[in-house]
């Protein structure tokens, strides 16, 4: 068996309105693709335009620094909007979902003949399907590129961030599947596949008999789960490496192309939140509207609809689509009240408002672990400079200064911030350090703002 | 409250961009989330909630935890004012007076800093920074209760402008502002602060025989130079006990509880532990730092203890964590996270440092009788040096890493 690696570092967030593992088939009436969910793209070229009809695997545009990678649709039916911002920088593809999907065919494979495929074949298929797009490379967190070998490949299969779908139940059943993009993998990438197990649940039916994986075993707080974090424990990326990573919704996706012949972009996710009046699972597609989800599904009406979990996500609108990577739909309360500083503000005790540090009148850690919290938007202060220090060491898991890395990046310091770690990290293994700030800096764009300056030097 | 932020946020576009006293924004700023935590919320992208701590918060945690010395100091500086001129006094009595002569000295820090804060943040377009209150409140407990109060404004301001602003403002600082002020004054008016000025004394109050301002420190200094080689063990202790005008002044228990001249705010030691139980409970102050400071002092005393040269060098490890401002400084000043190492094992060195350079300049310095300031100005110097080491530390673990 092997050895079970406890991280005592990070942070749970415990929030009221978890998904019942109960689910229910919704079908959007649209879906979207937004660029913004690609940090790594480049130039997209557009290969369709309003009106045309496509269908589920059909590509929709490509990027132009890697232009054999296609992103295709998830469903058949309309293209209805591109839009575009300024200097027509496209924002989304909106299409128009048909009743039942029409697939793009591709070849079917038995196992016997995955097996004695050669790698060459299987990346031209896998990049000329759209199920590409879900192999991310590290660092920098980007679609990888197709033609630059993995050192290794690392797979997450649980979820510790914040009002997480539990894997166990979205991949019931998927284990054939599982397996199969578990072999193409090995066979496109020649290198050994690595899964991130937790240890604080038990044995896992999807992930626990796969063959031909090295299995390490993670247990402790957010992020534990995080892929990076397991990454940084079993085998750290340093200048020069690169590394892919797979959500296990990928891996199925991957094997299904192979062994169904098609691009299946249907995924179970959580909707989930204080808001939602029955927090539970729904079977939908990538980008899918929201609106229908969250219709007469409220408790209140002054909300905020995230894509993802309250750490990483990202805000849309009562009727905007999911984002790509996503598998939770996440509803809170918007906190836009202004609060009295001696009865709810700075000098108030406060108990119901969750946080990680103790200071005067802060009494949230005196409360039960298994306390559920209501958490607003609110920023709970203003923007400062950095002052405290300490306590970002405390919530990233890593052999990381995650200050020094920050103020690294905020000089311009590239020597500095490639020495610190820039490699090692993407935007969600520092998100917990964003949340806990006195001072409020938006951490996660920074670490951006510094991938990106690695990237164009 | 309601009545109250609409009656603000009517006067927001006077202050907006456009608005007559743009200039101002920042002043309006600092009065109304003073008031009302803002009902920003966060951006579309990045975390979607926040801790609910914010600086205010965490700089109210540190004035709370100076509280204890604050009281304490003003009950201390009534009570050696009666036990100087041979008075007794009721509780009361004591507190009142000590009160009546430290609130100007703190309504001056606060409003000579604060207006250089204001000013550089309307010069500079940035927020005010809820930093000073603490500063504000550290300066006056830092000054005897004699300082004129023109020269607290004065070096508050030359605090706050050299050791602070001129570095780009909170944040960026290398010294301790608080320190800087009390270095500021040691040097340009040394006669106001040293020698007897620790009691306040009244206008025309005789003061009992023998009486003598000296602080232990001055004490054991004097005896320890006069006795240069020629010294019996314990001697040092020995003159602290035989003081004549108020018997027991500086016995060990005495020391602790801190019923002896100093600052304002910085004889007791045991105010100072509360304060630190405070600051360490709620994770505001580094338990590492403060512990390390004491350590770093308590073996360089035993250190001395090992080979006595002279009095100052016998005098027992213990005493030199309750003399002077020890306890003080290492609970509130070199815990100041912007100027402290910002690592973590560097926040050992730096505190374990501060303690040994503590007693080596008192104990082998004649020219200043307390080593705690200089002490952390010194190490606040050395606090990026050291940071520098234990972070290229972690760098070569990973370019080790690297090329195994």
């Amino acid at each position: 068996m092997s050895k079970v690696i406890k991280l005592k570092k990070g942070f749970d967030i415990n929030l009221a309105g978890k998904a019942a593992l109960q689910l229910t088939e919704h079908h959007p009436e649209t879906v979207a693709i937004k660029f913004d969910d690609f940090p790594g793209m480049y130039r997209p070229k557009i290969v369709v335009k309003e009106g045309d009809t496509v269908k589920a695997g059909s590509a929709l545009f490509f990027d132009k620094a890697m232009e054999d990678v296609i992103y295709a649709s998830p469903v058949s039916g309309e293209v209805i909007a591109v839009h575009r911002g300024e200097k027509r920088k496209p924002i989304e593809i909106v299409i128009l979902c048909d009743r039942t999907i029409q697939y793009q065919e591709h070849r079917k494979f038995t196992i016997s003949e995955i097996a004695n495929l050669s790698a060459e074949d299987a990346l031209t298929h896998m990049v000329g399907s759209g199920v590409w797009v879900q192999v991310i490379q590290r660092p920098f967190g980007i679609v990888a590129n197709p033609h630059l070998a993995p050192r290794d490949i690392f797979i997450s299969t649980f979820d510790t961030s914040p009002l997480a779908p539990d894997y166990e139940f979205i991949f019931k059943g998927q284990e054939q599947y599982f397996q199969v993009g578990i072999e193409i993998l090995r066979k496109v990438g020649k290198c050994d596949i690595h899964l991130g197990i937790n240890a604080a649940a038990e044995v896992s039916k999807v992930f626990g008999s796969v063959n031909n994986v090295r299995i390490h075993k993670f247990m402790g707080p957010h992020p534990a789960g995080n892929v990076g974090v397991q990454i940084h424990h079993i085998a750290p990326i340093n200048k020069g490496d690169i590394v892919w990573t797979l959500h296990p919704y990928g891996v199925i996706q991957i094997g299904k192309l192979f062994l169904e012949g098609r691009y299946d972009a249907s995924k179970i996710i959580a909707v989930a939140g204080s808001e939602v009046k029955q927090p539970q699972y729904y079977k939908t597609f990538t980008g899918a509207n929201i609106s229908k989800l969250v219709a007469n599904n409220l408790k209140s009406q002054h909300v905020r609809f995230i894509s993802g979990n309250v750490l990483t996500g990202c805000k849309i609108e009562a009727n905007g689509h999911l984002g790509f990577y996503d598998h939770l739909l996440t509803v809170i309360p918007e906190g836009d009240k202004p609060r009295f500083f001696l009865t709810e503000g700075w000098l108030a005790p406060v108990t119901n408002r969750l946080s990680f540090h103790r200071a005067f009148g802060l009494l949230s850690f005196l409360n039960s672990k298994t306390k559920e919290y209501v958490l607003d938007t609110s920023t709970n202060g203003e923007e400062r400079a950095f002052v405290m220090t300490g306590a970002f060491e405390q919530v990233v898991p890593m052999d990381i200064l995650p200050l020094h890395l920050i103020k690294a990046i905020l000089a311009n310091d590239y020597d500095g911030m490639e020495a610190l770690g820039i490699y090692e990290v993407i935007e969600e293994d520092l998100a917990l350090c964003e949340f806990i700030d006195v001072s409020k800096q938006p951490i996660q764009q920074i670490i951006r703002q510094g991938i990106n300056m690695m990237r164009e030097s | 409250m309601n009545f109250l932020h609409q009656l603000l946020e009517k006067q927001r576009p006077l202050f907006a961009k456009g608005g007559k006293l743009e200039r101002f924004y920042y002043v309006f700023e600092a009065l109304e989330t003073f008031l009302f935590t803002p009902p920003t919320t966060t951006p579309a992208r990045g975390v979607q909630i926040r801790d609910a701590i914010d600086l205010k918060r965490m700089m109210m945690t540190v004035v709370i935890a100076l509280l204890p010395c604050l009281f304490y100091g003003m009950w201390n500086v009534g009570h050696q004012h009666f036990l100087a001129i041979g008075q007794t006094a009721t509780f009361a009595e004591k507190f009142l007076l000590g009160f009546k002569l430290v609130l100007p000295i703190i309504l001056v820090a606060y409003a000579s800093g604060g207006l250089v804060e204001v000013i550089f943040a309307i010069m500079r377009k940035h927020p005010i920074n809820e930093g000073f209150l603490v500063t504000g409140m550290l300066i006056p407990l830092v000054m005897p209760v004699t300082i004129p109060l023109w020269q607290v404004a004065l070096a508050t301001v030359f605090a706050v402008l050299v050791a602070k602003e001129v570095f780009g403002g909170t944040g960026m600082n290398i010294l301790n502002v608080a320190l800087t002020a009390r270095a500021f004054l040691y040097f340009a008016y040394p006669t106001d602060i040293s020698g007897s000025v620790w009691t306040y004394l009244g206008q025309e109050a005789k003061t009992v025989d023998g009486y003598s301002g000296a602080t232990a420190l001055a004490i054991i200094a004097e005896t320890s130079a006069n006795l240069k080689s020629n010294f019996t063990h314990g001697a040092a202790v020995e003159a602290l006990n035989k003081v004549a005008w108020a018997p027991g002044l500086f016995s060990f228990e005495n020391l602790f509880f801190g019923a002896i001249p100093g600052s304002i705010g910085e004889t007791s030691t045991l105010m100072c532990l509360i304060g630190a139980a405070i600051l360490i409970i709620t994770g505001v102050g580094s338990w590492k730092i403060i512990l390390s400071v004491f350590a770093g002092a308590y073996l360089t005393g035993l250190l001395l203890n090992a080979f006595p040269l002279n009095a100052y060098m016998d005098l027992p490890a213990h005493y030199h964590l309750v003399i002077g401002g020890l306890a003080f400084g290492a609970v509130y000043m070199a815990t100041d996270p912007v100027s402290a190492a910002h690592t973590e094992t560097g926040k050992w060195i730096y505190g374990f440092l501060i303690g040994f350079f503590t007693i080596v300049i008192r104990v082998f310095n004649p020219a200043y009788p307390e080593g705690i300031m200089l002490a952390i100005l010194l190490m606040n110097v050395f606090a990026p040096l050291i940071d520098y080491y234990v972070v290229q530390a972690n760098k070569n673990r990973r370019l080790s890493r690297a090329t195994v």
